[in-house]
């Protein structure tokens, strides 16, 4: 890994302030990576993103962008190789989406061809309907206008973007959908991305490293969601990622991250008193029915009374399940929602994988 | 005045209030009138908006500017316009410059400040975006400032020229005029169809320049017409 950005020192004083906005900053952002800044406000977050293409100017230090000392270049022909995304979005009411997402090639000088077949490949990849390109922003609903914001910041294919509050104006549901396709685009183009929210959770859900703030640009703690979460730097970060800690941390661990216990199976052909041993070995009081590696259902003890095997028990089907893809969090809410208590993970076509227990789970947070 | 007033009502008593052949005999010179109607109203605005334009940028730009600016149009815009003719003739003599100089003087206060507040009222979020994307300074006020500031803009404009061509007939006075020589000839003449004549023509070329710069405004912003009709879900 080499260092796409480094922070070196880096100050912002404004005339006339006792404090310096960013005191001495230092901050080394790898090639890649996505680094999310989060604080409290008056932290410096926003001042520390727009240093870096210099829509603030530093005081002090160095900003070292892929190896040029940002300082040094002209700031125009550095914004235009620097993705920029703000909270409102941004785009110019007067030019069509289309117009909108043409103009860094068009300050660059890419031939029409050029740019619209970048058009088409970024509409493809943000999902937005043709039919859109000619129309005007306000034309478009809030969710639509921040993704094309974030397609215009990657028009010309920048290395490096950044992104000011991207999510903060859309509704709860609009900024998890985006969030999620952020991280699908991120996992597809591999950008080195700095991002500012005021959203721990944000911050948790979309970054590779937290750089944690205090007030004047202090640096409490630069690390990945997880150990920020499990090894608090401080009583300021602690206090900063706020509680549930624990949940916060069962969010960025996957189930197949684990190791998941086998639970009580028996095939349905089985008799019931091997099926009652099986549960009387596992101690859930029930057992999973499994044919041939698929899931058929769950059985309670008491239910094998005047039965001979197991499908005459009629197994029930399991409320929810979980994947190996989903997270530990969403298995302790499927623990504490069933009947069973446990969280049944499966695989594609309801292939049985084993149970994630409450005491499993609570293993990983005090872990 | 009064008297004049009198004697009017006493000139005019069984003249009628229109004498079409009059008009129909006159008709190049209605002609010639109009063309320098609009020449003079033109022009004037024209240079008004040359003037009063990079005085809103640069009022933009650093902001202890307006106060003068202001001060100073302000004091122009209140010089009352027959004086202000006046005070000109030992300077400029009976030529046009007579009567463009005024209409410049009183038609930069209303462009001056609407072209601030329109270049104003572009959001914050909209030019920082601009700028971060790598946009000029010079790039950020043609192609950003000035289209979004276009409707406020041309709405000024459309003040200063319909006063314009009220304030045009002043220059009857001496003699370029515009259709102000048709009243001043009624006023002088005690003779009605002429003063008619270049009352209703005033206002209708005020009505018709308003008509066609609202047209103008329509065209250069299409974005605004549409806002919000079409919105699709995400």
């Amino acid at each position: 890994m080499t260092a796409m950005i480094s922070l070196e020192s880096v100050e912002k004083r404004y005339a006339g302030t006792a404090t310096a906005a960013v005191g001495d900053l230092t901050l080394e952002i790898d090639e890649g990576e996505t680094v999310a800044l989060v604080g409290p406000s008056g932290c410096g977050k926003t001042t520390t993103l727009k240093m870096i293409n210099r829509l603030i100017e530093p005081t002090g230090g160095r900003i070292v962008l892929d190896g040029t000392n940002v300082l040094e270049q002209d700031p125009v022909q550095l914004r235009r190789g620097i993705g920029y995304v703000i909270q409102q979005t941004g785009l110019l009411p007067h030019r069509t989406i289309r117009q909108n997402i043409a103009t860094v090639p068009n300050l660059v000088a890419w031939d029409d061809a050029r740019t619209a077949a970048r058009i088409d490949e970024l509409l493809e990849i943000f999902d937005l309907v043709p039919e859109l390109l000619d129309r005007y922003p306000a034309e478009l609903s809030g969710g639509q206008r921040q993704r094309v914001g974030v397609a215009r910041a990657l028009a010309a294919d920048p290395p490096v973007m950044l992104m000011d509050e991207p999510f903060a104006a859309v509704d709860p549901i609009v900024r998890a959908r985006l969030q999620d396709q952020f991280l699908d685009i991120q996992a597809r183009l591999g950008k080195t991305i700095v991002f500012v929210t005021h959203d721990v959770d944000e911050a948790i859900k979309l970054s590779d490293r937290m750089a944690i703030l205090n007030v004047g640009g202090v640096l409490e703690q630069f690390a990945p969601p997880e150990t920020v979460l499990r090894e608090p730097a401080n009583d300021f970060v602690r206090e900063f990622v706020g509680a549930e800690r624990g949940l916060k941390r069962l969010a960025l661990i996957k189930v197949g991250d684990i190791e998941i216990e086998d639970g009580p199976v028996v095939a349905p052909t089985a008799s019931v008193d091997e099926a009652r041993r099986a549960v009387d070995a596992a101690g859930f009081g029930w057992v999973s029915v499994v044919d041939d590696g698929e899931l058929l259902g769950w059985v309670d003890r008491d239910e094998f009374e005047g039965c001979t095997t197991v499908e005459e028990a009629t197994p029930r089907p399991f409320s929810a399940y979980v994947t190996e893809r989903d997270s530990l969090r969403q298995a302790l809410d499927s623990i504490v929602t069933s009947r069973t208590a446990v969280a049944v993970v499966v695989s594609e076509g309801q292939r049985y994988r084993g149970v994630l227990t409450l005491e499993r789970i609570s293993k990983e947070i005090v872990a | 005045m009064m008297r004049w007033a009198g004697a009017l009502v006493a000139q005019f008593e069984g003249e009628p209030v229109i004498r079409w052949q009059w008009i129909a005999d006159h008709l190049d010179e209605v002609w010639a009138r109009g063309v320098q109607h609009v020449v003079l109203t033109s022009s004037s605005v024209a240079i008004g908006l040359a003037i009063a334009f990079p005085l809103a940028v640069v009022a933009s730009r650093r902001r202890w500017t307006i106060a003068p600016i202001t001060w100073v149009s302000g004091i122009l815009y209140t010089i009352p316009s027959f004086a202000f003719i006046f005070l000109l003739l030992p300077v400029t003599g009976l030529s046009l410059r007579t009567v463009v100089i005024p209409l410049i003087a009183y038609s930069i206060l209303i462009l001056f400040r609407n072209t601030l507040a329109g270049l104003d009222a572009v959001e914050a979020d909209v030019k920082e975006a601009a700028v971060g994307m790598g946009l000029s300074a010079r790039q950020l006020l043609w192609r950003v400032e000035v289209p979004l500031a276009m409707p406020v803009i041309i709405a000024g404009v459309r003040i200063a020229t319909v006063s314009a061509i009220s304030l045009v007939t002043i220059a009857a006075l001496i003699g370029r005029g515009g259709f102000g020589q048709f009243i001043l000839e009624g006023i002088n003449e005690f003779f009605p169809t002429p003063l008619l004549l270049g009352v209703v023509l005033s206002v209708a070329l005020a009505v018709l320049a308003d008509l066609l710069l609202l047209g103008l405004q329509r065209l250069v912003t299409p974005w605004a017409a549409g806002a919000g009709l079409r919105t699709v879900a995400v």
